[in-house]
């Protein structure tokens, strides 16, 4: 039985095949580009400003403001501005000490525990352990440094003065006057503390991703873990550790706060690690913000360039670094 | 004829001898330690942590080398260090964790959440003043914060995550170097960009640009693993069904990924909850209760602690400061707890 229909509906055309987008996806596929662009907007801008307020000190002071450790302003008495130096050498020496201190202390502690978190934790206390290292990566600096300056200072400088007793012949651990307190060591030390989490976790990812099947190949030729780790894990591993420490290299040459709190800053180049006196951009610029007038506003701008510059080399080498080699075997 | 039935046993297990044998070589470690302590030169906490140390690693390297050989002694010296390793990492986090409740808690009373420290000076009695200006500066700066950047940072996960340009590897550099940088130099930023040649004023909107900087790469990362835990079937289905990729991401990607994307807004806010040095630069960071945050100094948490630190120098200013610090690692907890019951929970 059927129904006659008195008109029959004319059949729909055959939809015209293509691989072009539609309207709408053209214009989502666009939103969304602009968006993902945000980054490349953002630091491009960081950039452009900072050069445009810095360029005329940098031209100004030439290579000096690199080499240079002199920071002064002289005004007459109106105030205008007389006689003006700037150089941040002592300052980028000082942040790249404090740093590489962070680093020798912070990384084999950091890579020894992601060992631990890998292959000796298990369980629950494995699940406990990375939850407590990743909260610990998101305290906030000025915790660090107040801690830091509070509770930690008086044992950091403890250990300095053993250092100093016992290791006092190399050049690095002598001190000029017994002045151990806030000292380019502490600063260091406080600046592991705070890239352990960060070294530990990137170590941890890095770690996890070794193929097991090495790694059980090395056990069924008898290894102990250790073997293993050495023939296994650490080749697996070692580009991705190292751009870790990169990593954690450009937190600590950019952190402002935790420094500021716990190093005495002095402009004077000083290479001798317990000596109370150190430098380091970021806290020079805190430090000198305050009380700077436009000229002197104009050349912290030009060593916020600089330290911008400087982090984001640092981050590019860790993260070609991390990319060459992580996830990746021999 | 008896009949032999195999017991299951774990051969690869240590057998409780073993265990016992491993305390006993801790216990004997301790005791070697605490005698050092007390009878050389060593002293003190660090006295006994570094011979402890010692005392474990020797006694540990013969205990093995005897029953097992070098290849094992070895071994044994790298768990050693492992887990020594692992005890040095979480001794600050306990004792920071320690150091504020113990300090932060005398600060404490319930004025804090109602009065604003405009008739107040950081010395005075703890009773006088509160937080209410820094908590509501906080709230509006990292709120003002998350609006401008969760819609940037979820377009930028959603580019590495769906359309996938030729420009994924750089724009994932990018991100990676945002992250990286310092947080002062999003303070100049703002400071050279907008407050000299436009504004002039140091206002709350300020520091939300300058904390919009630093959050958008850890909403744009934590967004983009999130993405990446979506099966690829559900965008096959919904292509299937005849979606365009506009609505395949609108209807099934976002809402699959909702908890997943709520995860990276709780974590940028943590990120940037503490943030002290680009506040410190273009907030203002004033006294009193300001509600609006294009004009005027704002305060906020950080500038707080901040400023009752570095201009008190009594105990009060000390409790102040320490009792700020507990509301904000307080806070940085309840979001992180949050985090993870809802990371823990399977995709929907």
């Amino acid at each position: 039985m059927s129904v006659e229909l008195s008109e029959r509906p004319a059949p729909p055309a055959p939809r015209e095949i293509t691989t072009k987008p539609r309207k709408s996806d053209q214009i989502f596929r666009a939103v969304v580009t602009t968006g993902g662009m945000a980054s490349l907007v953002i630091l491009g801008l960081i950039a452009l400003f900072l050069s445009i307020k810095g360029v005329h000190i940098l031209a100004e002071e030439k290579f000096g403001f690199i080499t240079g450790s002199t920071w002064e302003v002289v005004t007459d008495e109106t105030g205008n501005i007389v006689q003006s130096q700037f150089g941040i050498g002592a300052m980028l020496i000082g942040t790249m000490l404090c740093a590489l201190i962070a680093i020798i202390v912070g990384v084999p502690i950091s890579v020894l525990s992601a060992l631990y978190l890998t292959f000796y934790a298990d369980g629950r206390v494995k699940k406990f352990l990375i939850s407590v290292i990743d909260l610990m990566a998101a305290f906030p600096s000025l915790l660090f440094g107040f801690w830091g300056f509070i509770v930690f200072m008086s044992s950091a400088e403890y250990w300095a003065k053993l250092l100093n007793k016992f290791l006092g012949f190399i050049p690095f651990f002598d001190v000029p006057a017994p002045i151990f307190e806030r000292s380019p060591f502490i600063a260091g030390l406080v600046l592991a503390i705070m890239i352990i989490p960060i070294v530990t976790s990137i170590s941890r990812e890095i770690f996890d991703q070794t193929p097991l099947d090495r790694i059980q190949a090395a056990y069924a030729l008898g290894a102990t873990k250790l073997a293993m780790i050495k023939a296994v894990v650490i080749p697996f591993g070692r580009g991705g550790i190292i751009g870790g420490a990169m990593l954690g290299l450009g937190r600590a040459m950019g952190e402002t706060v935790a420094v500021y709190t716990v190093l005495n800053v002095v402009y004077q180049i000083n290479w001798q690690v317990l000596f109370g006196a150190g430098g380091n951009v970021a806290s020079l610029i805190l430090l000198k913000f305050g009380e700077a007038g436009p000229y002197e506003v104009d050349a912290l701008m030009a060593a916020g360039l600089i330290l911008f510059l400087l982090t984001l080399l640092v981050n590019a080498i860790a993260d070609f670094l991390i990319n060459r080699f992580g996830g990746k075997g021999r | 004829m008896t009949m032999t039935v195999p017991t299951p046993s774990k051969p690869w297990q240590p057998t409780s001898k073993n265990r016992i044998e491993n305390v006993l070589v801790v216990v004997a470690a301790f005791v070697l330690a605490g005698l050092s302590v007390e009878f050389t030169g060593l002293s003190g906490k660090l006295g006994f942590f570094i011979s402890l140390f010692i005392a474990l690693l020797v006694l540990n390297f013969s205990f093995h080398y005897l029953q097992r050989g070098t290849a094992a002694a070895k071994d044994s010296l790298l768990q050693v260090l492992a887990v020594m390793a692992i005890v040095i990492t979480l001794i600050p986090i306990v004792s920071i964790v320690v150091t504020v409740i113990a300090k932060g808690y005398k600060g404490l009373h319930w004025g804090i959440l109602t009065k604003d420290m405009a008739l107040a000076s950081v010395n005075d009695p703890i009773a006088n003043g509160g937080l209410l200006h820094a908590l509501v500066g906080t709230i509006m700066m990292v709120g003002g914060a998350l609006i401008l950047s969760f819609p940037i940072g979820v377009l930028t996960a959603l580019y590495l995550t769906e359309i996938r340009g030729s420009l994924t590897r750089p724009i994932k550099f990018l991100v990676q170097a945002m992250s990286g940088v310092p947080s002062i130099v999003a303070g100049l930023f703002i400071l050279s960009s907008l407050v000299y040649p436009v504004t002039k004023e140091l206002s709350g909107l300020m520091g939300s640009l300058a904390l919009t900087i630093l959050m958008i790469p850890t909403i744009a990362r934590t967004a983009e693993e999130m993405l990446h835990l979506i099966p690829n079937e559900l965008r096959e289905a919904g292509v299937a069904l005849g979606g365009t990729q506009w609505r395949t991401v609108a209807g099934v990607v976002l809402p699959a990924a909702r908890s997943g994307l709520v995860t990276a807004i709780i974590l940028g806010i943590a990120r940037i909850i503490g943030e002290t040095a680009p506040l410190l630069l273009v907030s203002g960071g004033g006294d009193a209760l300001n509600l609006n945050p294009t004009e005027g100094a704002m305060g906020s948490l950080p500038y707080y602690i901040w400023k009752s630190f570095l201009t008190g120098g009594t105990p009060e200013a000390a409790a102040r400061a320490w009792a700020g610090m507990l509301v904000l690692l307080s806070f940085i907890f309840i979001l992180f707890g949050l985090a993870r019951y809802l990371s823990g929970r399977k995709v929907a």
